[in-house]
């Protein structure tokens, strides 16, 4: 295990010292903005062209309130509340989270606000912890059960 | 109309080899918004203790969702693409995805089974490096929504 950098807690970078990390702890939240000049880049990115994620009048066609997030932009965005906290992203060994609410992408230089929060809910023997996060856009929760496991 | 579940258990081997740049991750770091420097920086990698800029954890589903659409447009399956939403992802890696990796799909149809009026299929992705030392294990369930559903 690397220990050499970074390290949940909040502490500086110690080199070899023990994490300090329980069950219950908190990660620092976050609250980021997902706009309509976003989506276009991630659709770019990871070459995800649905238009119901750029084109405002095919989303409504099917049904759609309005252009939503892709859920993996969200799970990435999502998943950087653990990854800030852990300072080597190359730590989470494991992600996962059910897409089970769209997030709604207005076309206002504001975008769409989601929240998300996480905290640790299990440590092993081993060193690996699990983190359960909460990610919410407009009070409702857009991701179920997203889970990360994280080399500590 | 039904998937064919015949297809359970099905593989589908690599058609093709994906090459991680350095450009590609830093392109998708920006598009998720994410300036952790390990994404961009070697030598920062380097500090963090990899040999190159690692890819961030859900980069990978660049390569997936084209393995998966492979899968899901194949017309034998009878798959309704217009019905079809995402309904989860998990990835297991077994090492960070590393600038200069050249990247192998193994995809597998792993269930498909019908609840309530839809149709859902169950797909696993095994990314190899050449040396075919496994790197991650992509999960997707993809939900066909019925048409009374």
């Amino acid at each position: 295990m690397n220990t050499a950098y970074g390290g949940p807690g909040g502490g500086a970078p110690g080199r070899g010292e023990a994490p300090h990390v329980t069950a219950g702890d908190e990660l620092p939240a976050l609250e980021v903005r997902i706009t309509r000049e976003q989506l276009v880049r991630y659709a770019g990115a990871a070459l995800d062209f649905n238009p119901i994620h750029w084109n405002e009048a095919f989303a409504k066609d099917v049904g759609l309130p309005d252009v939503i997030a892709h859920g993996m932009l969200t799970m990435a965005v999502a998943g950087r509340v653990v990854t800030d906290w852990l300072g080597d992203p190359g730590r989470l060994v494991d992600f996962s989270a059910r897409f089970t609410r769209p997030v709604v992408v207005p076309n206002t230089p504001e975008g769409a606000l989601v929240e998300i929060t996480g905290k640790v809910a299990d440590v092993k023997d081993d060193g690996v912890a699990r983190i359960d996060l909460v990610v919410k856009f407009d009070g409702k929760t857009v991701l179920g059960k997203p889970q990360a496991l994280v080399r500590l | 109309m039904p998937l064919d579940q015949s297809f359970t258990g099905r593989s589908y081997p690599p058609q093709t080899s994906y090459e991680v740049s350095r450009e590609k991750i830093r392109e998708f770091a920006d598009a998720i918004g994410d300036a952790n420097p390990v994404y961009r920086d070697p030598e920062a990698a380097r500090e963090a203790g990899h040999p190159d800029v690692i890819a961030p954890p859900t980069f990978l589903t660049v390569i997936n969702l084209a393995a998966i659409n492979a899968i899901v447009t194949d017309p034998e399956l009878g798959l309704d693409y217009s019905r079809m939403v995402h309904g989860d992802q998990g990835f297991t890696h077994t090492r960070p995805v590393i600038a200069g990796d050249v990247l192998q799909v193994t995809t597998h149809i792993d269930a498909i089974m019908t609840r309530a009026g839809n149709d859902f299929i169950n797909l696993r992705a095994d990314i190899t490096d050449v040396a075919g030392q496994k790197v991650c294990t992509t999960r997707a369930q993809l939900v066909v929504r019925g048409e009374n559903a």
